[in-house]
């Protein structure tokens, strides 16, 4: 065999391996997951809540407040906590005062006085906007001044709302309000000014148990994509076909 | 930042576990909206039945039932202008439509509907309109000139013309009519949120409930206006709007009462609450105001032998004021009426006094004034377009 032979032969046999072998590269867990979904690339921003971590200090609501600028004494709020209290008779009692931004420092759920030894269960539920990826808030925008990033975050044109309140309506999780202060449609971003600079979004940063996680749901590096790929984690109302990108650990039937 | 209160807070009452931001956003202009739309289509098909399928008893209806749904069609969009909170902003809705929203098309069909009605007036009152032009002088002249748009020819085979255009817009007014209104039903029906709301239902719910309060509204303003301005009152007419809206009442409450059955009957995890909203909550206002006031007995009046146009005068006013509850039932107090938890309840309070902009805004005075400018618009109107004369007769 001549040299030059050699040295053709040799060329094609690697490339003819370097396809079998990019073959295996494809069978990758993360490449999986992308030929799983389409658009898997670029970021998506997805959020975990360990409800299992959550004590209802109520840290978040005031961070959250103080950071996007929504009046601290208005009753509406991007983040809330809401607390359940099961009792034995099986009464389920539910509130969220004022956002739980003051935290939740007595048994009064709903302001009645419960007895402890009366209580089978109790948890607190942080919410916040789930970043739906089929947003039923950008579908109903008469004037599209409400719209979804190319990284999965819901926002909202404060110059192009005309108030009509449709989104409000439809939104299942009762994320969006009417800002007090600029009169319209308000919700959480995840703290869109925030993450897009490499920060936590502040209920993230606020949370001293960390209840609350922000990351990229494509990235396999994030803690949001280890615990939502590894983990039994769950959403919230998916029967309205949402599909919701707030991930929670320790979600119970009772939680609506 | 001092912030007093948050949109909604003024007239919410809260009960049990709602999520924070829950409030009644959607107030009583929602409900006049769909009120008022419902009126035009009523008042328009009642025409109708004169132009298109011959009913001879509605001739002396025929024309004013036009201009009156021309009235109502111009204050149908204004609550949506009181409640907006943006309202300097409506235009965006026509810049950057997104047709992804059920509410984006409405400028599109709502201008239709408009060109299509404007043209049917003009086809019915062009004899008048020349003869006026060519006898008045003055402004009220000018004015008569400028509607003629130039044409004032009046030969046997031009008002032949006239009618057969009449008949054409007419007939293709009726589904534009019952589009523009189906498709207010269809903004809430797919409401997924809201379980009151979500049905196919609705548009079919919306339109049968807009045709009676349209033509029961018509008996009421066409008895009004025929004594406030001394003139007799066709008791042919009166009947055959009568019977009409008899039967239309029938399959109404047909396509309500089912709506509710189905509910009952499928009994999805929002019935637990919802039974307690309906059957508790606004018991009165549904069952006795909206279905026994406004359609039962209503119903037994107009279907009693010798129909006068006192009863039946009575029967439509009870009509005009059940459906008026029921938008206010299905959009206020029921739809709205239960947290999206499903483990609470919101109660809408009205304004009645105002004390802030918003409560002006939002509150009785603005309902009155919304409700009374149709017919501020059709004496205005009347000036012009004699509704209740028998301009026929003063033609030769």
């Amino acid at each position: 065999m001549k040299r030059r032979d050699f040295l053709k032969l040799g060329l094609i046999t690697v490339a003819g391996l370097t396809l079998p072998l990019s073959a295996f590269e494809l069978l990758t867990p993360e490449a999986l997951a992308s030929l799983r979904k389409k658009e898997r690339k670029g970021r998506r921003w997805g959020f975990v809540v360990d409800t299992t971590r959550c004590v209802g200090c109520g840290m978040c609501v005031k961070a959250c407040k103080l950071e996007n600028e929504v009046p601290f004494e208005a009753n509406v709020s991007r983040t809330w906590v809401e607390r359940y209290v099961q009792l034995k008779d099986g009464e389920v009692i539910i509130d969220s005062p004022k956002e739980a931004r003051y935290g939740y420092i007595k048994n009064d759920p709903q302001g009645r006085e419960i007895k402890e030894e009366e209580i089978v269960k109790g948890f607190f539920v942080p919410k916040l906007c789930n970043q739906c990826e089929k947003p039923s808030c950008v579908q109903v925008c008469p004037v599209g001044a409400t719209y979804k990033t190319e990284d999965g975050v819901i926002l909202v044109d404060r110059s192009w709302c005309i108030g009509c309140m449709y989104c409000i309506q439809n939104c299942p999780y009762g994320a969006r309000f009417i800002h007090p202060v600029h009169n319209v449609a308000e919700k959480c971003t995840f703290c869109y000014h925030r993450i897009t600079k490499g920060m936590n979004s502040a209920c993230v940063d606020a949370c001293a148990f960390g209840a609350r996680k922000i990351g990229d749901l494509h990235d396999p590096n994030s803690e949001v994509y280890r615990i939502v790929n590894t983990q039994r984690v769950m959403v919230l109302k998916p029967e309205f076909g949402n599909e919701p990108m707030v991930f929670y650990i320790g979600l119970d039937y009772i939680v609506r | 930042m001092a912030i007093e209160h948050v949109h909604g807070e003024l007239w919410t009452v809260k009960e049990l576990f709602n999520y924070p931001n829950e409030y009644v956003y959607w107030t009583v202009h929602i409900a006049v909206y769909p009120y008022i739309t419902g009126l035009v289509a009523g008042a328009f098909v009642l025409s109708s039945f004169y132009h298109v399928f011959g009913m001879k008893e509605l001739k002396p209806v025929a024309k004013f039932a036009l201009v009156f749904s021309f009235a109502l069609l111009i204050m149908a969009p204004q609550p949506l202008l009181f409640h907006l909170t943006q309202p300097q902003r409506n235009y965006h809705i026509l810049l950057t439509p997104h047709f992804y929203s059920a509410i984006a098309s409405f400028t599109v069909v709502y201008f239709t509907y408009m060109i299509i009605l404007l043209y049917e007036i003009w086809f019915a009152y062009r004899p008048y309109i020349v003869t006026q032009a060519q006898m008045r002088k003055g402004l009220l002249g000018l004015i008569y000139k400028i509607l003629t748009l130039g044409s004032y020819d009046l030969s046997e085979k031009a008002r032949h013309t006239d009618e057969k255009a009449i008949k054409f817009l007419a007939a293709i007014g009726i589904p534009s009519a019952a589009f523009l209104h189906g498709y207010v039903g269809f903004i809430f029906g797919s409401v997924k949120t809201v379980p009151l709301w979500k049905t196919p239902l609705m548009p079919f719910i919306f339109l049968m409930s807009a045709v009676i309060s349209g033509v029961a509204l018509c008996i009421v303003t066409y008895v009004i206006g025929c004594k406030i301005s001394k003139r007799e009152i066709s008791e042919d007419a009166v009947r055959a709007m009568g019977k009409l809206l008899a039967w239309f009442i029938v399959i109404a409450f047909l396509l309500e009462s089912i709506d509710i059955v189905f509910h009952g009957y499928i009994a999805e995890e929002s019935w637990e609450i919802l039974s307690i909203i309906l059957f508790e909550r606004i018991f009165t206002k549904m069952f006795i105001l909206q279905w026994g006031m406004g359609m039962i007995l209503p119903f037994i009046l107009l279907i009693l032998p010798r129909l006068g146009v006192t009863r039946a005068f009575i029967s439509s006013l009870l009509v005009v004021i059940g459906v008026f509850m029921m938008r206010m039932n299905v959009i206020n107090y029921g739809g709205q009426g239960m947290s999206k938890s499903l483990s609470g309840f919101m109660t809408y309070k009205m304004p009645i006094i105002p004390n802030s902009l918003e409560t002006l805004r939002e509150g009785l005075p603005a309902v009155i004034f919304l409700l009374a400018m149709p017919f501020v618009l059709l004496w205005i109107f009347n000036k012009i377009l004699p509704v209740f004369k028998n301009i026929e007769a003063e033609e030769h």
